[in-house]
């Protein structure tokens, strides 16, 4: 049954490991931001020996489970510590995510803008930077902000290769002192408070660029 | 290599076993989630303001907690507490509970979708709440939620690794046994993700079939001829969102 004593003694450890998980959040999210960006103007390249390879990477990767991906890596590229292949590894899945995201934003440039690109003769860097991508973010702002609330709920997936996030801390917890109910319970309670006021800043921002 | 695929095709049955398994924790997730998706959904609708309040504290808290944590949750602590259910039945339960709470998302925004006309002219021509529901409404509601709600299913069936890790002996467990008698780790995985890959291929062609009748049925559309088509997009919207705001 329920022990607050239990409890109390298990949340300073379950909160260490939160640390990690934060952590990894944002080490990924920053992977998922930067790398999603590259694939979404790769699969705009005027040729399709670029778009088909990139679309053929983005659907595979995306169709098939981050945990077994993260073993994969895991396995096969030693020499790396868990915690740097699960933070590459969740931050390169959710970019084939985040990719369609500011694909979405790109097409909904209008097209007018790139003519008035190419009309003032901009060459094709200064179109992405200057003008087509910071339309394309700003209205994208919000939904990229839902994935990151996504990945952080799949950090756990993190300590099945070993890494000490939250989940993987409480569930030491509960094994050594027989604390389950207290240790995930935590868990849950932490990552309740955590994210949903991050959706409803989300929700928020969403509106207001609505208008 | 070669060796890996003899001892592949050896052990072909107990990763067919596998699959099975691994689909059939899938689809009475799925019909869970659907059933879940449905009532929550329409509870968010309710005059009540209770049973919208029900409803949004019920969704925020499946959503929020984490699928990880609730799996961990049914499976290790529920018993603590005198329940024990089957590892099968955890999973279900939940993968049904979380993946059902974000369905009613897509519920509640396929149903603000659909125009106010229609419910208005469904009242005026005296159609019954149950009719203007079951012949207006949700006909053209149910096209608009089949996206979000493949979407869905494939990451129901991307997070279904973790019945691995409750003691099911699903894909995932007859792989990384094959992995372990070959010690072809590299052709165990890739095998492992190409035919997860297939499974959700699958499951998008299947369920564009699904929209395509859904369509046919308003008249919009060509049927069945289409299906084979790449997938829709629209899979950029883990919420539902863009259904929710009314349309991709």
């Amino acid at each position: 049954m329920w022990d607050w004593n239990t409890a109390r003694e298990g949340l300073p450890v379950v909160l260490h490991g939160f640390g990690i998980t934060l952590l990894a959040t944002v080490l990924g999210s920053v992977v998922a931001m930067v790398l999603g960006l590259l694939i979404a103007v790769l699969r705009r390249a005027p040729t399709r020996w670029v778009t088909v390879p990139v679309r053929i990477v983005v659907e595979f990767v995306r169709s098939t489970p981050v945990m077994i991906q993260l073993f994969a890596v895991w396995v096969l590229v030693p020499g790396l510590d868990p915690l740097t292949i699960g933070i590459a590894v969740l931050g390169i899945h959710y970019a084939m995510y985040t990719s369609e995201v500011y694909r979405a934003g790109i097409d909904a440039v209008p097209q007018g803008q790139w003519e008035a690109a190419v009309a003032l003769s901009l060459p094709r860097g200064r179109v992405w930077r200057a003008v087509i991508l910071p339309q394309a973010v700003r209205k994208v702002v919000p939904a990229l902000g839902n994935y990151v609330i996504s990945m952080f709920k799949e950090t756990p997936f993190l300590s099945v290769i070993t890494v000490q996030e939250m989940v993987h801390e409480a569930n030491e917890y509960g094994s050594v002192h027989f604390a389950y109910l207290e240790a995930f319970t935590l868990a849950a309670a932490i990552f309740l408070v955590a994210s949903y006021p991050t959706s409803m800043l989300m929700r928020r921002l969403e509106k207001r660029l609505a208008q | 290599m070669s060796e890996f695929l003899t001892q592949f095709s050896r052990s072909l049955p107990s990763v067919w076993q596998g699959v099975s398994v691994t689909l059939q924790a899938t689809v009475l997730s799925a019909l869970l989630a659907l059933v879940l998706a449905f009532v929550l959904g329409f509870m968010s609708r309710s005059d009540q303001l209770l049973v919208r309040g029900l409803s949004r504290v019920v969704v925020e808290f499946l959503r929020g907690t984490s699928l990880y944590v609730q799996l961990f949750w049914l499976f290790f602590a529920l018993p603590i507490l005198g329940f024990k259910l089957e590892p099968l039945a955890c999973a279900v339960v939940a993968f049904g509970l979380n993946y059902g709470a974000y369905g009613s998302e897509v519920v509640r925004g396929a149903l603000n979708a659909v125009p106010q006309a229609q419910w208005e002219a469904a009242v005026a021509l005296n159609l019954s709440p149950w009719q203007r529901m079951r012949r207006v409404i949700l006909p053209q509601a149910w096209v608009q939620m089949i996206p979000p709600f493949n979407n869905l299913l494939i990451q129901l069936l991307k997070s279904t690794p973790l019945l691995s890790l409750i003691t099911i002996s699903d894909l995932t467990f007859q792989m990384d046994q094959l992995r372990s008698t070959t010690g072809n780790t590299a052709a165990a995985y890739v095998t492992l993700l190409v035919i997860y890959f297939v499974l959700a291929y699958a499951l998008t062609l299947l369920m564009n079939a699904l929209e395509a009748v859904a369509k046919a049925r308003l008249g919009q559309g060509s049927g069945l001829r289409h299906v084979l088509k790449p997938p829709s997009a629209g899979i950029t919207d883990p919420d539902g969102r863009a259904a929710r705001a009314g349309g991709v």
